[in-house]
């Protein structure tokens, strides 16, 4: 028994899982010499980019084992969740290196930066390839932790009301997505055999699918309405998405990034699983409906929020609520195609955002603030940084050539397909969002440029948004056939 | 094996106790205006919430059972009490406590709340044991009322009590919930983060920039007008 569990735990997927641990605890120990030599930072992108290169085998290596679950799903969020978060590393090489220089992170700051970056990655990891409810709860609730650290750690006294507030929101998410697994996990009981074995795999995510025909339906509604709402709030899903903006805002820029992208994409894959099990019993409650109230809810919300926001970063927190909501709706609506295109756009603006945070972090660092009012004139002053950014924007925008278009496209297509009526308000979301978009385009990038109050970015700084646009361009012009084929059978092996 | 316990069956009755006994510490902690008696209360409701987790332990004959009990006792009817105690004298925090609703309307709506969550569990959960039933009913209950205590309170220091109360219906519920595998780690996981998170960092962070643990200060650099 145990020998096979080291087997698990030995193999690639133990090993996407298993790294970033052991990389948090050596970071952790690391001597305060060597973090003020640099070597911390290193440590942390060597470890990032071979968590990336052990997920990249996930795709050949898929099985369900006792403790870990690598399906299509989980293999492609796990990539792009290492994907993200190497580049992120890259980017905060010279991110650091100006805020340690400009004083506003010391050695034992960025010791702590560094590790509590890794612990947040092994979280996120750990809940996309657990093979067991409680343990992707306590990786959540480790990876919540971790990242509500990391905002507090610039130790201003709105980096300590962002990180309160996101400890006291996902707290509360979480609770209820606690109360709601012991439900889950109440209602599947009957579809077991008796003992141990049975109550073990009552709590599995490979076997709860298959069996939910034969749970009980009231308690399975009763659990989805809990699971809803608790991992809702990490995907920033109205009405629980008030610690979004100001844990982007306030947090250290790199974790903007990740946050952005990753913690919302682990939430969104709990609730696309929890959609399987629900979709699988007749009886329950049909769980669409309720994912696509949610996400049009926070579509809208977000996209007439935009219009009234001064902070930069504030601003593109608020456009990663939208991009938010535009998934769930997509997930709520079904089908292999909304789920293809759900599953593209959740891709697509993890890479996107995650570019336009690196950018607009540097562009704040450039001008010593966050507010729209005194970033301007990117272009003609930093012509990299400022095209760089207004591709970023572009691409959030939903505007051809970046692939956002193809899938935002395919889900307002499904959308009067399957539920004419709702494409009405998804549509006025997503021309309200892109307007605000581009208007704050102008304003950014074209005009006069606003005094500069600190270093110019380095082109190192920027290479990662443009790994991130090159990709996102691919695949919106030329979507390689293998890629599509893989997006269909991920979203395929999806009820 | 629960559908043969009923009223007048001594383990049925017992754990009926036990957890209603933490349901009415929680309406002692919505109640309580002086700091160290929340304190006080919030160890008072781990000391039975071990109780229950113990009983439920020796009830299904799940041993694992008396560890999540252990820690409930140990963390959080000793370690945390003391530590908070000792946050209170040394920061010195007021001793009395603002909030934003009055006794009344607060006990009105606790009372409300537990209406709820038995009109929302029992209902829904007949095929299961009544012990199961009631069990979730009480512990929902308890969550709900951490949840009001969260939002009725100013207070950085109280509004994490009631957090804590809140978990204290979680490991309640999982307690309840007959051979539910990796309670005990579960709750491990929930107390180490609480008390790494809670302790390390807030309220020394808090004090050292507001001078004070009263949250509304956190107000001031709100996002509405940004």
């Amino acid at each position: 028994m145990s020998a096979h569990l080291l087997a698990e735990l030995l193999s690639p997927a133990g090993a996407v899982v298993l790294l970033p641990i052991l990389a948090a605890v050596l970071l952790a120990l690391l001597p305060m010499a060597a973090v003020a030599a640099g070597v911390a930072a290193w440590v942390n992108i060597a470890a990032a980019t071979a968590t990336f290169g052990a997920a990249c085998l996930l795709p050949w290596e898929q099985h369900a084992g006792t403790l870990l679950l690598v399906d299509g799903l989980a293999a492609h969020m796990a990539i792009l969740t290492a994907f993200v978060a190497m580049t992120t590393s890259w980017f905060s090489l010279p991110y650091v290196a100006v805020e340690a220089a400009a004083g506003r992170l010391d050695v034992r700051r960025l010791r702590q930066y560094h590790a509590l970056f890794q612990a947040f990655l092994a979280g996120m990891l750990m809940a996309l390839l657990s093979n067991n409810l409680g343990v992707t709860w306590v990786a959540v609730e480790a990876a919540t932790m971790a990242a509500v650290l990391v905002v507090g750690l610039p130790r201003t006294a709105e980096a300590v009301e962002a990180s309160w507030k996101y400890f006291i929101l996902c707290g509360v998410g979480i609770s209820l997505a606690f109360f709601g697994t012991i439900i889950l996990y109440l209602a599947a009981l009957p579809a077991f055999a008796a003992g141990p074995e049975g109550a073990m795999a009552a709590m599995s995510w490979s076997a709860l699918p298959a069996a939910a025909g034969h749970a009980t339906a009231p308690l399975l509604n009763l659990a989805f309405v809990f699971l809803l709402i608790g991992y809702g709030t990490k995907a920033g899903l109205a009405p629980l998405h008030a610690w979004m903006p100001d844990a982007h805002a306030e947090g250290p820029t790199p974790v903007s990034a990740v946050l952005s992208g990753s913690i919302l994409n682990v939430a969104l894959f709990v609730i696309l699983r929890l959609r399987g099990v629900m979709a699988a019993n007749p009886e329950a409650l049909a769980p669409g409906p309720p994912i696509m109230a949610l996400g049009l809810l926070s579509l809208l919300l977000a996209a007439f929020s935009l219009w009234r926001r001064r902070d930069a970063k504030r601003f593109f927190a608020f456009s990663t609520i939208e991009q938010s909501g535009v998934a769930a709706f997509a997930f709520g609506l079904g089908g292999p195609l909304a789920t293809f295109a759900g599953l593209l756009h959740l891709t697509l603006h993890t890479l996107i955002k995650a570019a336009v945070f690196q950018c607009i972090g540097r562009a704040c660092q450039l001008k010593g603030s966050q507010l729209f009012a005194d970033i301007g004139g990117l272009v003609a002053s930093h012509r990299a940084l400022g095209l760089t950014l207004a591709a970023g924007i572009v691409a959030v925008a939903g505007l051809p050539p970046f692939g956002l278009f193809t899938s935002e496209f395919m889900i307002v297509t499904n959308a009067i397909h399957l539920r004419p009526l709702l494409a009405l308000p998804l549509g006025l979301g997503l021309v309200v969002g892109a307007w605000a978009l581009a208007w704050r385009l102008i304003g950014l990038c074209t005009g006069e440029p606003t005094p500069d109050r600190g270093p110019a970015p380095s082109l190192a700084a920027l290479a990662p948004a443009w790994l991130h646009l090159a990709v996102v361009a691919v695949l919106g012009l030329a979507m390689p056939a293998s890629l599509v084929a893989w997006f269909a059978a991920v979203a395929g092996g999806l009820r | 094996m629960d559908s043969r316990l009923g009223y007048g069956v001594l383990s049925y009755d017992l754990a009926h106790l036990l957890g209603a006994a933490v349901l009415v510490l929680s309406f002692v902690l919505l109640y309580q205006r002086r700091m160290g008696a929340v304190i006080n209360t919030y160890a008072a409701q781990a000391w039975v919430l071990a109780a229950a987790a113990a009983w439920q332990g020796w009830s299904q004959g799940a041993p694992h059972l008396y560890v999540t009990a252990l820690i409930a006792l140990g963390a959080k009817g000793v370690a945390i009490p003391l530590a908070l105690h000792n946050i209170v004298r040394r920061l010195r925090i007021h001793r009395s406590i603002d909030t934003a609703l009055g006794v009344f309307p607060s006990m009105a709506l606790g009372v409300g709340l537990v209406a709820l969550s038995i009109m929302v569990v029992l209902p829904t959960t007949l095929s299961r044991g009544a012990l199961t039933r009631e069990d979730l009913a009480l512990a929902l209950s308890v969550v709900l009322m951490g949840l009001l205590m969260m939002i009725t309170r100013r207070s950085a220091l109280t509004q994490v009590i009631g957090f804590m109360s809140l978990e204290n219906g979680l490991i309640l519920a999982a307690v309840g919930v007959a051979g539910m595998p990796l309670v005990v780690e579960l709750s491990v996981a929930v107390l180490v983060l609480l008390a790494f998170v809670v302790f390390g960092v807030f309220f020394f962070r808090i004090r050292e920039r507001f001078d004070s643990l009263d949250v509304s200060h956190l107000d001031r650099v709100g996002g509405a007008h940004r």
